[in-house]
């Protein structure tokens, strides 16, 4: 064989190996990021008084029932006890919001009842009142198993979101499935590579020394791959969230969860 | 707003040793960090905790610029009489931060 048709044998082959290596995790292989941990991030996350996330929950705990806006009412005015009201809410977003057409996710959703209701400025992107406020009422879900919503108008966001998941992006030419489809039981630059299911959100990453959202991780692994970012709450966004909660049904919420 | 959170055992028996946690939420800004405009930011840490027991001081800490947000301290003491155990943060601006629990020894 001469040697540009072996080249393009190779190549064929390679092109043939990687596409095949395209597999979706299989139920029995779900694990959440908290399993790929260290013992000493695992335990930080599992003891309240150790997990720096519980400071933010803290935090949000008095915002709820802070009275704000025009309309003078706390988040507790009407919602009550979060305790109870808002049990099992973090597992079933992002979900269908019927104003927009489009889904919605939790802080989108907080923020959206802050300025239709309460008649408040709404909070910017990743401040830290808005993660307090999320990270507090996701708290309330701790325990209780991702339950994406069976509502037939997400379906088109959801494909779009695993679209995007697929669609290799940035000079370096890769996907999220690249990584987290394919070689989710490997190691990058000494780090395991996670399965991506977003368990945990908004959660205390060590290397921001700070509580982040879904949102704010995913911007981190686009720069990575050298893609340009989508923005805070584009519908790009919203639909990889929902993709992604809905490839993570079953696995238990953390929030405030810890990562390295 | 600063967030404290700490963890006293509610009742412990006379001589017993327990273990006393406290964290805080503090940026912990080590003036080494340029802003966007390439201004310095200033410093501004925790550099000194002080917990006291029934008004007597059990333990100190001076912290340094090396240290990570929202420091977490946890420390071991024994347990003598029924009392307050309380905790002060100090900042470099001079702003201080208390918080207090209550123990019952028997």
């Amino acid at each position: 064989m001469n040697p540009v048709a072996c080249r393009l044998l190779c190549l064929a082959a390679v092109l043939i190996a990687s596409a095949a290596g395209a597999d979706e995790i299989s139920r029995g292989e779900k694990r959440s990021g908290f399993d790929f941990m260290s013992p000493a991030t695992q335990a930080m996350q599992r003891d309240a008084t150790s997990n720096p996330g519980m400071l933010s929950v803290l935090e949000g705990e008095h915002i709820w029932s802070e009275r704000a806006g025009r309309s003078g009412v706390a988040c507790a005015g009407c919602h009550g006890a979060a305790e109870q009201s808002m049990r099992g809410v973090a597992a079933r977003y992002p979900a269908f919001d019927t104003e927009t057409s489009r889904p919605i996710d939790l802080a989108g959703r907080i923020n959206r009842c802050r300025v239709t209701r309460q008649g408040a400025e709404p909070f910017a992107a990743e401040s830290g009142e808005i993660l307090a406020l999320t990270a507090y009422v996701a708290h309330q879900s701790q325990g209780m198993p991702i339950a994406p919503p069976d509502d037939a108008r997400l379906a088109p966001f959801s494909a779009r979101g695993k679209q995007l998941f697929t669609l290799r992006m940035g000079q370096l030419n890769m996907s999220c499935a690249s990584c987290h489809d394919d070689n989710w039981d490997r190691r990058l630059g000494g780090s395991p590579i996670t399965q991506a299911h977003p368990t945990a959100y908004p959660l205390y990453r060590l290397e921001w020394q700070s509580l982040g959202s879904l949102q704010r991780r995913i911007r981190g692994c686009m720069v990575g791959v050298r893609a340009t970012p989508f923005a805070f709450s584009a519908p790009e966004m919203i639909d990889l969230e929902l993709f992604l909660m809905s490839r993570a049904a079953g696995l238990r919420i953390e929030t405030p969860g810890v990562r390295p | 707003m600063t967030r404290a959170l700490v963890n006293v055992p509610k009742s412990a028996r006379r001589g017993e040793i327990i273990e006393i946690r406290a964290m805080i939420s503090h940026t912990m800004e080590t003036g080494y960090r340029v802003g966007p405009n390439g201004v310095p930011i200033p410093r501004r840490i925790i550099n000194r905790f002080v917990c006291t027991y029934d008004g007597e001081e059990i333990f100190i800490a001076e912290l340094f610029p090396a240290i990570a947000a929202n420091p977490f301290i946890a420390f071991t003491t024994v347990a003598t009489s029924t009392g307050t155990v309380r905790f002060t943060w100090t900042d470099d601006s001079g702003e201080t931060y208390t918080e207090t629990a209550e123990i019952t020894v028997t």
